[in-house]
């Protein structure tokens, strides 16, 4: 069948579509004016002032302690609510219950977890909004591990018990490495959900705890400066190296499996 | 050596093994024969540990089976996938069950080095499972367990996935290996070419109960239950009611057979096809006529329809055959070689 040309308009015009704006974005935080919206020649100012700007550089430790405990969290409590629910359960229910977070609306999940921690009389903080985010990361992590275990072999499970080894053995030995995969893109997936994640943590952080994309806000809220535009192309790249290493690394764990 | 005694399983409504009790010696080469579904897996599961019987007991050397976890049992399972582990070399695929005993890092890799030169795969130590050919995998599958040195090996259908030359090879290599190892072997396979080449004695089950318990020339000479009969080689099976001479069918008169049945007890007569001779037309047993000839080099199919019975009679004959589809001809057979069998 001859193939078409006109066929690769909508879908060249679907990539413009898709990538225009980060495009324009990446190309403006090196402009060399004030202004965001008109480009005036190539300059690295902005990110020089970036670099300077110590409410930004407050908001990104916080959100890496928040990201990198949260993901923590995420993979260890997510792998073994996976493995729970693929191996000693048959209920269906649990297995929805366990990845609702997942698909639950952010909103939802915030204002819930605020009246929550009220409830509890627990103070806000970094440590709440770390908690919250391996709230929905386990979710994923979950999701993510579970589909892996239904394709994964049990006779390998059985074969290691057959052999001698202790259900703590089998699950270190046999059962992790054939996770691995699915284990290292679910944790990426946690980091790169966490690092970016507003609505819960504007609900669950403190005021003297704002994490990067709250502080962005209420940079925004005063207009877009070009400074704003290096920090998302920044931003970008981390979350760009975060894809490439994630399928780089299950690449090569599955082909060593 | 090992003894099931009234081992029954349900899942459910189905029943997977009803009050199975088996005896197996010391050294043997043990078949558990079966169509797919007749309970022979659960029965291997239950021996390996991975299943538990809502009834019954099972010993080993005495020592009750049954209370002691998969790990701890003296019993390895060489799994039909084989389930090598796929990121272990072949080396550590083997030593992996050693190593949980805790041996000396020498003697693991004498054991090792040992059990691949007898299974022929010394020079394949360094290489991942997805790098061998299913001969060799199941090479490796088979020196993960004998490794072990289990006091009862259990093959859940070992040639299954394995082409029809290697089979016939890894046939005569588990053979040898059972001889040299001199460890207890029960396979399960659905095979029953593989269990008679196989084994030294076989259990024919079928819906979850056994059958018959034979060595294989026993079990083909002398089938004892209609299913064995049909289940086991082709057979050529009549109805009718035992009589001093054999049996009495209800269309074709008296059929020749050994009969040690009282007189009149409902039977089916079996006959092996290259137990019927093709006679003269007015000789013989049975008249009928040639409705195919089937020539397979070494032996000849002839299938005869005999009226009063709807199928026709099969008969083997060494090498091509004289007879021609449409000849009539009559068909006889010793009275030794008709099998009775309560119905």
């Amino acid at each position: 069948m001859r193939k078409s040309r006109l066929l690769y308009v909508p879908f060249w015009a679907t990539y413009v579509f898709l990538y225009t704006p980060i495009v324009v974005l990446v190309v403006m935080s090196f402009n060399a004016g004030d202004s965001p919206y008109v480009y005036e020649g190539f300059s690295l100012e902005w990110y020089g002032t970036l670099a300077k700007n110590a409410a930004i550089r407050e908001g990104l430790v916080n959100t890496l302690i928040v990201a990198v405990g949260s993901t923590v969290l995420a993979t260890v409590l997510g792998t073994l609510l996976a493995v729970g629910l693929a191996r000693h359960t048959r209920s269906r229910a649990l297995d929805a219950l366990g990845m609702l977070p997942a698909v639950l609306p952010d909103l939802v999940l915030g204002i819930g977890l605020l009246v929550f921690y009220a409830t509890i009389k627990s103070t806000l903080g970094l440590h709440s909004v770390l908690l919250a985010h391996t709230v929905f990361g386990m979710a994923f992590v979950t999701a993510v591990v579970r589909t892996r275990l239904t394709h994964a072999d049990t006779s390998l499970e059985e074969a290691s018990r057959d052999l001698g080894a202790t259900p703590f053995t089998t699950f270190v030995r046999i059962t992790l490495p054939q996770l691995a995969p699915g284990i290292l893109a679910g944790a990426l997936l946690a980091f790169t959900l966490s690092i970016d994640e507003f609505v819960i943590a504007f609900f669950t952080a403190a005021p003297t705890t704002p994490t990067l994309p709250i502080v962005i806000y209420s940079m925004v809220r005063f207009g877009v400066t070009p400074e704003i535009n290096a920090l998302a192309t920044l931003l970008l790249l981390v979350s760009f190296t975060a894809v490439i290493v994630t399928q780089r690394m299950t690449r090569l764990t599955e082909s060593l499996s | 050596m090992l003894k099931i005694t009234g081992v029954s399983r349900r899942f459910g409504d189905v029943t997977a093994l009803s009050d199975v009790s088996l005896e197996i010696r010391q050294g043997e080469f043990f078949a558990l024969l079966g169509p797919s579904g007749c309970g022979k897996t659960t029965l291997l599961r239950i021996l390996a540990g991975f299943e538990s019987p809502d009834e019954g007991t099972v010993t080993l050397d005495g020592d009750d089976l049954l209370g002691q976890a998969a790990h701890r049992r003296p019993v390895n399972l060489m799994f039909q996938s084989y389930a090598l582990f796929p990121h272990m070399t072949v080396a550590k695929n083997v030593a992996y069950g050693l190593e949980r005993e805790r041996l000396g890092r020498a003697e693991v890799r004498g054991r090792v080095d040992e059990v691949l030169q007898k299974v022929g795969l010394e020079t394949m130590a360094g290489r991942r499972p997805h790098q061998l050919s299913g001969g060799q995998r199941q090479r490796v599958a088979l020196a993960r367990a004998i490794v072990k040195r289990p006091r009862l090996l259990l093959l859940d259908e070992p040639l299954s996935a394995l082409d029809k030359k290697v089979r016939a090879e890894m046939q005569l290599e588990l053979k040898r290996l059972q001889n040299e190892v001199g460890i207890t072997f029960v396979v399960v396979t659905h095979d029953q070419e593989e269990a008679m080449s196989l084994a030294d004695r076989i259990a024919v089950f079928n819906a979850g109960g056994v059958e018959q318990v034979d060595a294989p020339v026993e079990l083909y000479e002398h089938p004892r239950t209609p299913f064995v009969a049909g289940f086991v080689g082709a057979n050529n099976i009549f109805e009718g009611r035992a009589c001093s001479a054999g049996l009495a069918g209800e269309e074709l008169g008296i059929l020749p057979g050994d009969s040690g049945l009282p007189d009149g007890t409902p039977a089916l007569l079996a006959v092996r096809p290259e137990r019927i001779r093709l006679d003269g037309e007015d000789k013989g047993v049975l008249g009928g006529e040639v409705v195919d000839v089937s020539f397979y080099g070494g032996i000849s199919h002839v299938s005869v329809q005999v009226s009063g019975r709807r199928q026709p009679v099969l008969v083997a004959t060494q090498g091509a055959t004289q007879v021609q589809t449409g000849s009539k001809v009559a068909l006889g057979w010793a009275e030794g070689d008709g099998v009775l069998i309560p119905q």
